[in-house]
C-alpha cells in the first residue's frame, strides 16, 4: 500500500491529509476534517492539474512582453513541458486577450493563449 | 480650475471599481488620475491565475481581471488621465497633479476617492546586517522585471518572507530556469495563502523554513550568498542554527504598506494598525467627502474583495455628491476590535448612513484553532461563528444588519473578538 501526504488547500486550516492507495486506486483518506478535504485529496492523487501561466516576448508593441496561460488546466506532470513550449516564441503586436500563442501545448490538447492586450507601437 | 464631482486617485483595481460604481449610481463627472502608462495597476504584472473566483465565478489571471474593469470604465465613458502623478490633495479637495503635457495643474473635486494602493516593505525596514550588493530585490520588483520587462534578475534565489508575492515569484522564477533554494519566514506561520504554499512551493519541492530569518548577506558588488538562522519566540536568531546558502539573488516578500503620503497631506487620520485611513461605514475618512478603498485602506489578500469594497466606496461617494445622504441623527457606534482581532474596517458606524447589510473586514493577530468569532453589542453577545482556524494571512469578515443595530437604541460599542471554543 502506497501512502501520500498532502496539505488540503480548501481553507486556511490546511489539514494534513494522508491518502492510502493500492494499484492506483484510493482506498482511504485520513486527516481531513470535511468533505472538501476528501474531494481535494482524491483529485490531487489521481489526476492533479494546474493552469500554467508565463510570458512571451512581443515585437513592435507598446509592451515588450505579453502574459499567457493554458486555456484550461493541464496535468501537473506537463507543467514544465508547457513552459518549455514557450521558449523562444516572439509574437507580433497587436496581441489581444484570447489570441492563441501555442496550439496544443506539449501534446496536452490545450492551447496557450494571451491574457493581456498589447497595442502595436 | 477644472472641476469634477468625483476625482479618483489611482487607476488600479480599487480606482476602477470605484469609478464604475459611482457612474452606475448616477454620477457622470468623474476623473481617474493614474501615474502609470496604463490602467489596471499592479494586476498587470500579476500574470498568475486565481483572480475573480468571487467576482466573476471563474479563475482569471491578473491582466484579464484588470481588463474586465478597464473595459467597463471605457464603456461607461469615464474620463481618466495616465502618466499623471498626484502631488497633493488639499483639505478643501483641490487635487494638484502633474504630467508631461500639462505640467502642473489643479482639479477641484466635490468628493475624492483614495485608491493609491500599497507598496512593498523594503530592506531598509528590516535591518539585515551586511553589505549592500546588487541582487537584492523586493518580490514585486522581481515580478515586474520578469513579467513585464522580460528580464530574469538571477539564477540562484533565496526568498525572505512568505508573503503571497514571494511565493508566486518562487514558482515564476523556477519556470524561467532559476533555482529557488529556500523560503525563510520569520514568523512561526506563513503570511501567504495556503493555496500558494502548496501550488508555488510544494509543487516544486521548494522548502519553507518557518521561524527563520536572514542573519548575514555576503558579497560586496554582487550578492554571493546569505546565511539564515532559526529565531526564538521573540524573533532573535538562535546561535548554532545558522545555514549558509550560495545565491545571486535575494527576494524580499516581507509585507505591504498602504501608500498614504497624499492622505496624510490632506489631513486624513491614519490608523496605526493598518497604516490606512480611519473610516466609517461609508468608507469615508475624517474629512467629509474623502473616501478610501482597496489596499490604501488596508492590505487585502484577494482582489475580489478590493473590487467589492471599492464598489461600496464609489456608491457612497455618489450619494454624497448627489445629496442623497439620509438624515443624520449624529449617532455613531464605535467598533472595538480586541482579544485577537487587530482592527476592523470600518472603525465606526453611523446607523443612519448604513446600508441594510454592512461588511466589516478584519484581521486576527495570530493563529487560533477551533475558535469563535464573537460579536458583542455593548456587553451582550449577539453573534458567534465557529471557525476551525483563523490566521493573520487570511482576512476575515462579518456582516452586520442595520435592522438588528436599530433594535439597540443604546448601542455605543460593537466588540469583535476571538473566543475559545
Amino acid at each position: 500500500m502506497e501512502k501520500r501526504e498532502l496539505i488540503c488547500i480548501g481553507c486556511p486550516l490546511g489539514c494534513p491529509v494522508t491518502v492510502s492507495m493500492e494499484a492506483g486506486e484510493v482506498v482511504k483518506v485520513e486527516g481531513n476534517t470535511c468533505k472538501r478535504g476528501d474531494d481535494y485529496a482524491r483529485k490531487e492523487v489521481t489526476n492533479p492539474t494546474r493552469i500554467v501561466t508565463s510570458t512571451v516576448m512581443v515585437e513592435g508593441g507598446m509592451d515588450v512582453t505579453v502574459s499567457v496561460k493554458t486555456r484550461s488546466d493541464v496535468p501537473k506532470g506537463k507543467i514544465f513541458d508547457c513552459v518549455k513550449s514557450l521558449k523562444g516564441i516572439v509574437v507580433e503586436a497587436p496581441v489581444k486577450i484570447g489570441d492563441v500563442i501555442v496550439e496544443n501545448a506539449a501534446g496536452t490538447g490545450v492551447d496557450i493563449i494571451a491574457t493581456a492586450n498589447v497595442a502595436a507601437r | 480650475m477644472k472641476a469634477y464631482d468625483i476625482v479618483i486617485i489611482g487607476g488600479g483595481p480599487a480606482g476602477l471599481a470605484a469609478a464604475a460604481s459611482a457612474r452606475k449610481n448616477g454620477v457622470t463627472s468623474i476623473l481617474i488620475l493614474e501615474r502609470d502608462k496604463e490602467l489596471g495597476g499592479i494586476l498587470n504584472q500579476c500574470i498568475h491565475n486565481g483572480f475573480g473566483l468571487h467576482t466573476f465565478k471563474e479563475e482569471l489571471t491578473g491582466p484579464e481581471y484588470a481588463a474586465r474593469f478597464i473595459e467597463q470604465v471605457k464603456e461607461l465613458g469615464i474620463e481618466y488621465q495616465l502618466n499623471t502623478m498626484v502631488m497633493d490633495i488639499s483639505h478643501e479637495k483641490v487635487v494638484t497633479a502633474m504630467n508631461r503635457e500639462e505640467g502642473m495643474f489643479t482639479v477641484k473635486a466635490k468628493a475624492v476617492i483614495l485608491a493609491m494602493g500599497c507598496r512593498e516593505r523594503s530592506r531598509g525596514a528590516l535591518n539585515i546586517p551586511g553589505y549592500r550588493p546588487a541582487g537584492i530585490y523586493s518580490a514585486g520588483t522581481a515580478q515586474r522585471l520578469v513579467n513585464r520587462e522580460g528580464f530574469l534578475p538571477g539564477r540562484q534565489v533565496v526568498i525572505l518572507g512568505s508573503g503571497d508575492i514571494g511565493l508566486i515569484m518562487a514558482r515564476r522564477m523556477t519556470f524561467e530556469g532559476a533555482k529557488v533554494k529556500v523560503v525563510a519566514e520569520l514568523m512561526p506561520y506563513s503570511g501567504g495563502l495556503k493555496r500558494n504554499i502548496v501550488q508555488c512551493l510544494d509543487d516544486y519541492g521548494i522548502p519553507l523554513k518557518l521561524s527563520h530569518t536572514v542573519v548575514e548577506i555576503r558579497g560586496k558588488e554582487r550578492l554571493t550568498g546569505i546565511t539564515i538562522a532559526q529565531v526564538d519566540g521573540r524573533g532573535k536568531p538562535i546561535p548554532g542554527t545558522e545555514e549558509d546558502y550560495d545565491c545571486d539573488t535575494l527576494l524580499l516578500s516581507v509585507g505591504l504598506i498602504p501608500e498614504n503620503e497624499l492622505s496624510r497631506g490632506a489631513g486624513v487620520a491614519i490608523s496605526p494598525v493598518t497604516s490606512g485611513p480611519v473610516v466609517n461605514e461609508s468608507l469615508e475618512t475624517n474629512i467629509e467627502g474623502v473616501f478610501a478603498c482597496g489596499n490604501v485602506l488596508h492590505v487585502h489578500d484577494l482582489v475580489d474583495f478590493v473590487s467589492e469594497e471599492a464598489g461600496a466606496a464609489g456608491k457612497n461617494a455618489a450619494s454624497y455628491v448627489l445629496g442623497q445622504r439620509r438624515e443624520v441623527s449624529g449617532r455613531e457606534i464605535q467598533m472595538n476590535p480586541t482579544e485577537g482581532v487587530r482592527y476592523t474596517v470600518p472603525s465606526s458606524i453611523r446607523p443612519d448612513q448604513m446600508e441594510d447589510k454592512l461588511t466589516v473586514r478584519f484581521r486576527v493577530g495570530g493563529v487560533y484553532k477551533n475558535c469563535y468569532i464573537s460579536v458583542y453589542f455593548n456587553d451582550e453577545r449577539v453573534m458567534r461563528r465557529k471557525r476551525p482556524v483563523v490566521a493573520p494571512g487570511e482576512m476575515e469578515e462579518i456582516k452586520l444588519e442595520k435592522a438588528k443595530l436599530l433594535e439597540y437604541p443604546d448601542l455605543k460599542t460593537i466588540t469583535i473578538k476571538i473566543e475559545e471554543a
